[in-house]
């Protein structure tokens, strides 16, 4: 199974840097699609020996939502704003990718120092990689425009938390797990909602133009 | 019946998106917050059963959050109610730009004010930390619709930064709650499980530098909800724009539950000999609080942003009160209680000043005591209170942490935090008298006509706060200090 580990875990990368580089919302989507699948088949792969009804089949759950129905959920959104591209991010795509390898290299330091007190994560790649996953989250909220690929950063940060938590082989309750996934998925589908109605409102989904809230100082 | 305390809400809840008559659906939403608040009081003479393997009890801490989110929420509800009847539903004119609106569905609203409670409450009964860190997020997504109420470009900014902001707090709670998870495995594999009281009992078993690493993320994630500086940015935001009625539950009974979730995590700090960690970090962040909110208060314009940002500072002194330790502890749980009946009153009356005088700039409101002789009255009383000023409830709740902070020799965090009270005492002051007193101007008169219910609630949180100021029930009193003790 390591190596079907390993190859996920690549993948995972993969599409990390897909996402920092793409200006195509759809690409985006499928980045984050594909991360979500990639993650259902990780935390299976994950568990060691004996496979229960429950650890086949939350992941399974898990790698439908993601994969499938949050897909298809910000697909609708994109197509509701009439948003194709992300124009003009805060910093160029060049410096997206740079920040990206950045990242990575912070993700292998981080996972080299921290060590797992028992041998539990079953590839030394787990912990940087979703580390990474977490970094290149927070990095596209925190540099693009579009409401609707700071959404996709959220969803690639909830996907590093949750390779995290397979990484370690964490053992929570089925209905603990269930929440969290239910919790996600309610957020991305309020959070769509929240788009449909910026567009509808303003005409655009650019996040930096909501800014008639502030204080002076 | 700890199930029973949140299956009410949420299934009354669920029934109000789809009940069509507004007098009916109102009914539901008051008769299922007085059942709410009723069992919720019962709790304290009959101490309930947990259920679902031990995940879901009240200990002393969790039933004070408890009753004070399902009082405060029957109050609100009854203001809601007054509220929804004298809004009107078809568009009208923005007060500040004169565009116009008009209102989310009342149903819509009300079943997420019944499901709001019913995260809410979720959270405070809560014993297992990763089905806690579920309930908090729920809140989230329960109060979004509430704060995009009136639909319009501002409501909408700030439910998108209130959603995106907290959600990401959140998640890093999350990787906080599974680093945790790391750290409660020992070198032969064997785990212990998330629930608090495993966590407490084998807190000496943590592996240190995993529990200080996920400490961090808990108190950055949870921090974001509970609207630390400087994580507290969607605070303003979401609390000027909503409605006044979901203000005051943000404010009153939100804040206070991802508080909930830090006080749990310092709990286990505690028993596992880190106190000194934690509450040096608590201290740092409750100090940096108070600092902002004095600095952005000072001159504030608008005073629904102005009760946020006293918000900031008060959850900094709930932060400070419990980054000491101490007796100082007591003083920070009975803050908790403090704070909230008073911003929560505060809040309501804000709403009734809002209504008649259109307006949330402080300098066009004149004369509050003549137009709105309750109103003015109470929001006189409830700014002296909030700023801590004798013989109200958070006078004493904060000169107890204060004298803890002397007691312990920590001469500069007392210095500071006397500080920036007496900053913000007179930043507040000024402006709570010039809207109460003067001669009003001609047109709002004619507002002034409102339901006795929109003062009368506020009016009897208000009498609350002068009783904790006097006298605090022994009950309660005994209960926070069973509460303090399982904080150092």
């Amino acid at each position: 199974m390591s190596q079907l580990v390993d190859a996920v875990l690549v993948l995972l990368v993969l599409t990390g840097f897909w996402l920092l580089s793409s200006s195509r919302l759809a690409a985006c989507i499928r980045a984050v699609a594909i991360q979500g699948m990639m993650l259902g088949i990780l935390a299976i792969a994950a568990q060691d020996g004996q496979l229960s009804f429950a650890g086949v089949f939350l992941p399974l759950t898990s790698a439908v939502v993601k994969g499938f129905f949050l897909p298809w959920l910000l697909f609708r959104a994109m197509r509701e704003a009439e948003t194709a591209r992300e124009v003009e991010p805060f910093i160029s795509y060049n410096l997206s990718i740079m920040s990206g390898a950045v990242a990575l290299a912070v993700s292998l330091w981080l996972g080299q120092r921290l060590k797992l007190p028992a041998q539990s994560a079953s590839s030394p790649l787990l912990m940087p990689a979703a580390f990474f996953t977490i970094l290149v989250g927070l990095i596209v909220i925190v540099t693009r425009r579009k409401a609707l690929t700071q959404i996709l950063g959220y969803l690639a940060l909830e996907n590093g938390v949750y390779a995290f938590g397979a990484a370690v082989a964490l053992e929570l309750p089925i209905l603990v797990e269930l929440g969290i996934l239910l919790d996600v998925f309610v957020g991305v589908f309020v959070m769509g909602i929240a788009i449909f109605h910026i567009s509808r409102e303003f005409n655009h989904i650019d996040t930096d133009k909501l800014i008639s809230l502030t204080d002076e100082l | 019946m700890v199930r029973l305390l949140v299956l009410i809400p949420a299934c009354a809840g669920a029934v109000a998106f789809f009940v069509q008559s507004d007098r009916y659906r109102r009914v539901l939403l008051l008769s299922a917050a007085l059942v709410q608040a009723a069992l919720s009081l019962a709790t304290w003479v009959v101490p309930p059963t947990p259920a679902l393997g031990g995940w879901l009890a009240e200990d002393p801490l969790g039933r004070v959050f408890e009753t004070l989110t399902s009082v405060l929420f029957l109050a609100a509800s009854f203001y809601a109610v007054a509220y929804l009847r004298e809004e009107r539903s078809h568009p009208r004119a923005d007060f500040e730009e004169g565009f116009l609106f008009s209102n989310a569905r009342e149903a819509s609203f009300t079943g997420c004010l019944l499901l709001f409670l019913a995260a809410m409450t979720l959270v405070s009964v809560s014993q297992h930390l990763a089905l806690l860190w579920v309930a908090i997020e729920a809140t989230t997504l329960a109060s979004a619709p509430l704060i995009y109420f009136h639909r319009h470009h501002r409501s909408l900014e700030a439910t998108w930064k209130y959603l995106l902001i907290c959600s990401v707090g959140i998640a890093l709670a999350l990787l906080g709650i599974f680093f945790l998870a790391v750290a409660a495995t020992n070198p032969d594999g064997s785990t212990i499980s998330l629930a608090v009281q495993d966590l407490t009992r084998h807190a000496h078993h943590l592996n240190v530098p995993w529990f200080k690493a996920a400490f961090v993320l808990l108190l950055v994630g949870y921090g974001t909800k509970m609207g630390l500086a400087p994580f507290h940015t969607w605070l303003p935001d979401a609390h000027s724009e909503a409605p006044s009625v979901a203000s005051a539950l943000l404010s009153g009974a939100l804040l206070n539950c991802a508080f909930l979730g830090i006080l749990r995590t310092q709990e286990i700090c505690v028993a596992g000999g880190l106190a000194d960690f934690s509450g040096r970090l608590l201290l740092v962040f409750g100090l940096l609080s108070m600092a902002v909110a004095a600095i952005f208060i000072t001159g504030q314009t608008d005073y629904k942003r102005m009760l946020a940002y006293s918000s900031v500072e008060h959850m900094g002194i709930l932060a400070v009160g419990v980054g000491l330790g101490g007796t100082a502890v007591f003083g920070a749980m009975l803050h908790v209680i403090n704070h909230s009946l008073t911003k929560a009153m505060l809040f309501m009356v804000a709403g009734n000043l809002l209504a008649v005088y259109r307006t949330k700039n402080i300098s066009d409101v004149a004369g509050a005591l003549s137009v709105l002789p309750a109103s003015g009255f109470l929001w006189v009383l409830g700014l002296f209170a909030i700023t801590g000023s004798p013989p109200f409830g958070p006078f004493l709740s904060e000169f107890a942490i204060l004298k803890s902070a002397l007691d312990q020799g920590q001469v500069f965090v007392a210095v500071v935090y006397l500080g920036l009270l007496a900053i913000i005492l007179a930043a507040m002051a000024a402006p709570a008298l010039a809207m109460a007193q003067g001669t009003p101007s001609k047109n709002v008169a004619a507002f002034a006509k409102r339901s006795l219910a929109l003062s009368a609630v506020p009016a009897m949180l208000g009498a609350a706060v002068v009783m904790m100021g006097v006298y605090v029930p022994p009950v309660l009193a005994r209960a926070l200090r069973e509460a303090a003790r399982l904080l150092g």
